[in-house]
């Protein structure tokens, strides 16, 4: 299923600067992991060591958060936008 | 302890507050009814940096009677890029001094309490019961976390707005059938991964934008009109001018806000974010450095030293010590390009991000390696007066 993924501004240094990646994939889980297999400096800043979503990064599939769906499980659909929204903590 | 009394309604409006409001007063969304809400509220801002310039600036002018501002800062030749309520002659001066005056002199007829004072848990709480509504415009992972806390503990809500370079965040928290920040973000991050508005930078204007749909969301509620931001989370990116929005849910399991809370009271929050939630200083212990002064003598003396300079081309652009130019992103995937064998003298701007390329090398393996104390704003103090400073 080809989908969007948005890149936050924070983390558009480990995607070569783009703010989106087209990429296809089944569930979120397999988008993420296609994600940082094309991108594997973003891997840490999107996965712990051993292997889950940091909790300081949420994920929206459109604009509903992962974790009230099926969390990695959530199936894709085309034309579907994943959202990366780490928290920014700027306001000075 | 006793009860609060009820405090006295305010008369009605003058009659010059009936002219310098008369284009809320005229709209049916405010009328009389509304400007008096505006009259009684009390709102409390934390920061009176760049989220916090337009929105006292926009509270102010429509009127909210009672403004509280806590900041314990004094104004910088660097925030005129950006906090609006400074001028020039402002700088060296607290910012809240400079910012109540700005304030008053457009709107006098508002009161405006200062708290120049650093925002703790030992005195949140208290500071905020005497308040409706709280508007957070900090800048760094403890205290937006002791923000949230306080007010979900004290029932007001959070006006929450966020920068970070070209892309800014609002929502409201602490509204008792919404989410809180824990509810979003139940940790923060690990220090160092998300820069200040000093060492990532910032649009000077994105503040701008952001903090007036904080002031927008603040009027709103109080005027008890329109569709707030409550579970909903604005987001703004500047450079694509694109708003979207996603939804938050309240976390049933919130430790805070959920149905079995486990948080009571407020934390200590600098340990919770791993101490480094803002602009920390570098461990004294175990990391090598060398002053400007020492390189400099070095450097006179012949030595062979191989400058690195781990910042980014643009920086490179603005001043620089004719180092070896390897952003500090690069590297992890650039180190080859190092010869461990050689004396190596890493700098940055401030000695921050150096410090991280030291340790990195270190645990590569590098053991001739010192950090350049304070960067290159350090030689431009010690060394050459003559660099400019950014």
């Amino acid at each position: 299923m080809p989908i969007n993924v948005l890149i936050p501004t924070p983390l558009r240094p480990f995607v070569g600067k783009r703010n989106s990646v087209e990429l296809t994939a089944p569930t979120v889980g397999e988008a993420l992991r296609t994600l940082t297999e094309q991108f594997s400096d973003l891997r840490k800043h999107l996965y712990t060591d051993d292997g889950r979503i940091r909790s300081f990064v949420n994920v929206y599939v459109n604009d509903e958060d992962i974790r009230y769906l099926e969390k990695e499980s959530t199936p894709l659909k085309d034309g579907d936008t994943i959202s990366i929204v780490p928290s920014i903590a700027g306001g000075r | 302890m006793p009860t609060e009394t009820k405090m006295v309604e305010p008369p009605l409006l003058s009659k010059e507050e009936v002219l310098r409001y008369s284009r809320h007063l005229i709209m049916p969304e405010v009328g009389m009814e509304g400007q008096l809400k505006l009259k009684r509220a009390r709102v409390l801002m934390i920061g009176a940096g760049g989220l916090g310039a337009p929105l006292g600036l926009y509270l102010a002018a429509a009127g909210v009677g009672h403004l509280g501002i806590v900041d314990f800062d004094v104004v910088d030749f660097t925030n005129l890029q950006r906090q609006v309520t400074f001028s020039t002659s402002d700088v060296g001066r607290p910012k809240l001094a400079a910012a109540r005056e700005r304030l008053l002199a457009m709107n006098p007829t508002i009161d405006i309490a200062t708290y120049e004072t650093r925002l703790t848990s030992q005195n949140a709480l208290e500071l905020f019961r005497g308040y409706d509504l709280v508007v957070d415009g900090t800048d760094n992972f403890p205290t937006r976390y002791l923000v949230n806390d306080a007010c979900v503990l004290t029932g007001k809500r959070n006006v929450y707005g966020s920068i970070f370079r070209f892309e800014g965040q609002v929502s409201i928290f602490g509204a008792p059938e919404g989410p809180c920040y824990r509810c979003l973000y139940p940790e923060p991050p690990p220090p160092g991964l998300v820069p200040s508005c000093a060492e990532g930078g910032v649009l000077g204007v994105l503040p701008g934008i952001v903090g007036s749909i904080q002031a927008i969301e603040t009027i709103k509620l109080i005027l008890g009109s329109g569709d707030h931001l409550i579970g909903r989370l604005l987001l703004f990116d500047a450079l694509g001018m694109r708003f979207r929005e996603l939804k938050l849910k309240k976390n049933p399991d919130c430790p805070l806000c959920g149905k079995h809370p486990t948080i009571t009271k407020l934390i200590d929050y600098e340990e919770f974010c791993g101490i480094r939630g803002e602009e920390a200083p570098i461990p004294q212990t175990q990391m090598p450095e060398i002053t400007p002064r020492e390189l400099k003598q070095r450097l006179d003396r012949g030595d062979d030293l191989f400058i690195l300079d781990v910042r980014e081309p643009h920086e490179y652009q603005i001043c620089n010590l004719n180092g070896y130019l390897l952003p500090l992103g690069d590297l992890p995937r650039r180190v080859n390009e190092l010869d461990s064998s050689r004396e190596i003298v890493a700098h940055c701007r401030s000695g921050k991000r150096s410090a991280d390329a030291v340790e990195f090398l270190r645990k590569a393996g590098f053991r001739k390696i010192w950090n350049l104390k304070g960067g290159i704003l350090a030689w431009a103090d010690d060394v050459d007066p003559a660099m400019p400073k950014y």
